[in-house]
């Protein structure tokens, strides 16, 4: 058996220690960027640690936009992108792994192919089909949109979290008698728990970050989402207003955050170990 | 589980059809007219006068509500473009002349010159009008001008012996790279030439020589490169790399990224636009002098106008009142105080006049505003391939150059070369 010395061990946590630094880095610049005011901000030998902390930022970036709105609007969005593309993935997903035909494998070919299309080509017959519906304008024309991009990779997550569930769990609880429905209810559905948390989880960000159609797509200001609302903190060139923009950034993080935090600990793995005799 | 899901998917989806909106706005067959405008402002104090100046209409006009709808620079053509396809424009847009000629060329845009008043019109002059001019129509009413200027650090000019000169005034390019020179002493550069995205820059500067870049023949339009176009380029390289009285550090930076340099002292001079002042008044360390520079001249001070304009989509059903909107929005007082929220120049004559005197001429814009007058419709402005030009050959080619990487021959070879691909 290979046991890690403690210099490896020392290397390891090193290595960890660097790549968390390096992740984390950029939201404490931004928390510190969020606290400064201007001049501070050109300096040019500038501070982790603003020298006069101020509040003016995150006023600025609450009264000239509506960001409270902005993000329950995102919130809402979001939740219910991750709850459909579930929904609708979760029984698609079980047929394509579990029943092997043509049209599955086609469907699988086409799932994967409709990711090579850019927005920018969708766009325009999105919007035409969903104004044709009087679904421009509105948040659940924005969520079917998003449910429809975030399902290919859904289903793909989905399909192999299925797959690793072994047969002979369900073909097991069959011969107990158990009807097909309760099947699926009570032997699939709790093992494949992990898998439609990571499933929920990366439509509910790919959600909250997107930003091209909700912009597109949704007109009226009370509609607007949050990633279009920050967007209002840049100007011509690239030239960017830090502090509001830094301020509003860093408490649009705090939402996905809570859902992640929420939604973490129902990512357990290893459920299935010994479920059946190898 | 599945119950859970399903359960709270709906709650959702009925929370959402609750708040969500409910789809277009139908045009009502009565009450009042309802236009659409889409500004651009991003600037705190800007978007303070747009909002107030709204609902000052608002309040005042009972008969046409205007929604604000904000937007922003980076998306706006993708926007823009989309909701013209769509059927779905709004009524009144914000954004800047070389941009909605393409917009105007499918007929996406109103013919604003019947729908104007006279007295309004005769405010703007014609070169300006110009540059909103397509086959004929004026597709947008310009209201905001940018000029390139020189912002200074006022304790080295003064340490140096070099004296500020007035508005409308300003050094010829020998002056300046003399003054520059004097200036490059002790750690400090004279200059700090931020050419991360040097193209535009180029092309403006270049009118002060009568550079033009594109020639039209017989409906054929040809990138040359003459001893008039090679003057900035030469005279920026020279200050670069044969005087050295401009820092090779900042060559690679984009417009703001000198700053910290130039409040440190590192940098005594920074060319860019009069909206950098902006930058000065909010950033600038307590007790840091800086003054504007007036636009420097060649044979003349010539600019390239680009300037901000408001539009009316082709498609909107209340063309007239959108006019009267937008007359209102940009009279004089409105468009200096507009001007003075996003730190740029009217175009309007009497706003500028009212913008000098309000502020009297402090903080550059009496410079500021007096560098109208040098701007003027631009060849690369009318050019169809202009964009892809820039992108795919000039940019490189001109970073090349002032990398010192490249002959200013090799650069005029490239720049004719690229035009040969991209334009007909």
């Amino acid at each position: 058996m290979n046991r890690t010395g403690p210099i490896a061990k020392t290397l390891q946590y090193l290595a960890l220690a660097g790549y968390l630094i390096f992740l984390g880095f950029p939201l404490v610049w931004m928390l510190s960027t969020s606290f400064k005011p201007p001049r501070e901000m050109v300096e040019i030998h500038p501070t982790l640690i603003p020298h006069n902390p101020t509040l003016d930022n995150y006023v600025e970036a609450f009264t000239e936009q509506e960001l409270g709105r902005a993000a329950l609007n995102s919130l809402q969005v979001s939740l219910s992108t991750a709850v459909l593309t579930v929904l609708v993935a979760l029984p698609a997903s079980y047929a394509l792994a579990r029943f092997k035909t043509r049209l599955g494998t086609a469907a699988l070919g086409w799932v994967l192919l409709s990711q090579l299309f850019p927005f920018v080509l969708l766009v325009i017959p999105l919007f035409l089909i969903l104004r044709q519906v009087d679904l421009v304008n509105t948040h659940v024309g924005l969520v079917l949109v998003y449910v429809v991009w975030a399902l290919p990779f859904a289903l793909w997550m989905l399909q192999g979290f299925v797959r690793n569930i072994p047969r002979e769990l369900e073909e097991a609880a069959a011969v107990d008698g158990a009807t097909r429905l309760q099947v699926l209810r009570r032997v699939v559905a709790p093992l494949l728990a992990p898998g439609v948390v990571a499933t929920s989880l990366f439509a509910f960000i790919s959600a909250w970050n997107e930003f091209f159609f909700a912009l597109v797509l949704l007109k009226s200001p009370d509609l607007a989402t949050l990633p279009v609302t920050l967007a209002r903190f840049v100007g011509v060139e690239g030239i960017a207003r830090l502090g509001p923009l830094a301020a509003g950034s860093l408490l649009a993080t705090i939402p996905s955050l809570l859902f992640f935090a929420f939604l973490q600990r129902r990512l357990t793995s290893g459920s299935l170990a010994g479920a059946v005799k190898g | 589980m599945l119950r859970k899901l399903v359960a709270v998917s709906a709650a959702l989806l009925i929370g959402l059809s609750g708040c969500g909106g409910g789809g277009d706005d139908e045009e009502p067959s009565s009450g009042p007219v309802k236009l659409r405008f889409l500004s651009l402002a991003w600037q705190k104090d800007s978007l303070a006068a747009n909002k107030e100046l709204v609902d000052k209409w608002n309040a005042e006009h009972a008969d046409i509500q205007v929604e604000y709808v904000q937007g922003d620079w980076n998306s706006v053509h993708d926007q823009l473009l989309t909701s013209f396809e769509g059927g779905d424009a709004p009524d009144v847009f914000q954004y800047e002349s070389a941009a909605i000629g393409e917009f105007a060329k499918q007929g996406y845009l109103a013919d604003v010159s019947g729908l104007l008043g006279g007295d309004f019109k005769s405010e703007i002059s014609q070169g300006i009008w110009d540059t909103v001019t397509v086959d004929g129509k004026v597709v947008g009413v310009p209201f905001l001008l940018e000029s390139q200027v020189v912002l200074a650090n006022k304790k080295l000019l003064d340490a140096a012996g070099i004296t500020v000169p007035a508005a409308g005034q300003g050094w010829t390019w020998d002056e300046f790279q003399a003054n520059a020179q004097k200036l490059t002493k002790g750690g400090t550069y004279g200059v700090a030439w931020a050419l991360k995205s040097p193209t535009n820059r180029v092309m403006n500067l270049s009118l002060n020589f009568d550079g033009k870049f594109f020639y039209t023949d017989g409906g054929k339009t040809e990138v040359k490169v003459g001893d008039a176009e090679k003057e900035i380029p030469r005279r920026i390289h020279d200050m670069l790399y044969v005087t050295k009285s401009a820092s090779p550090d900042a060559v690679g930076m984009g417009g703001t990224d000198p700053l910290p340099g130039f409040f440190a002292g590192k940098y005594a001079m920074l060319p860019g636009g009069v909206f950098l002042r902006q930058q000065m008044v909010e950033q600038a360390p307590a007790g840091f002098e800086w003054v504007t520079l007036p636009p420097i001249k060649g044979l003349s001070a010539n600019q390239a106008a680009n300037p901000q304009t408001l539009s009316i989509s082709e498609d909107s059903k209340a063309k007239k009142q959108a006019a009267q909107f937008v007359e209102y929005f940009l009279n004089p007082a409105n468009q200096a105080r507009l001007a003075q929220g996003d730190w740029l120049v009217p175009t309007g004559k009497k706003a500028g006049e009212e913008l000098v005197k309000a502020t009297s001429g402090k903080q550059g814009w009496d410079v500021a505003v007096a560098s109208a007058n040098d701007l003027t419709i631009a060849p690369f402005q009318t050019v169809s391939g202009y964009p892809e030009w820039k992108t795919k050959y000039a940019t490189p080619a001109l970073q090349q150059y002032f990398a010192n990487k490249i002959t200013l021959d090799q650069l005029g070879t490239q720049l004719v070369d690229g035009g040969k691909q991209v334009l007909r």
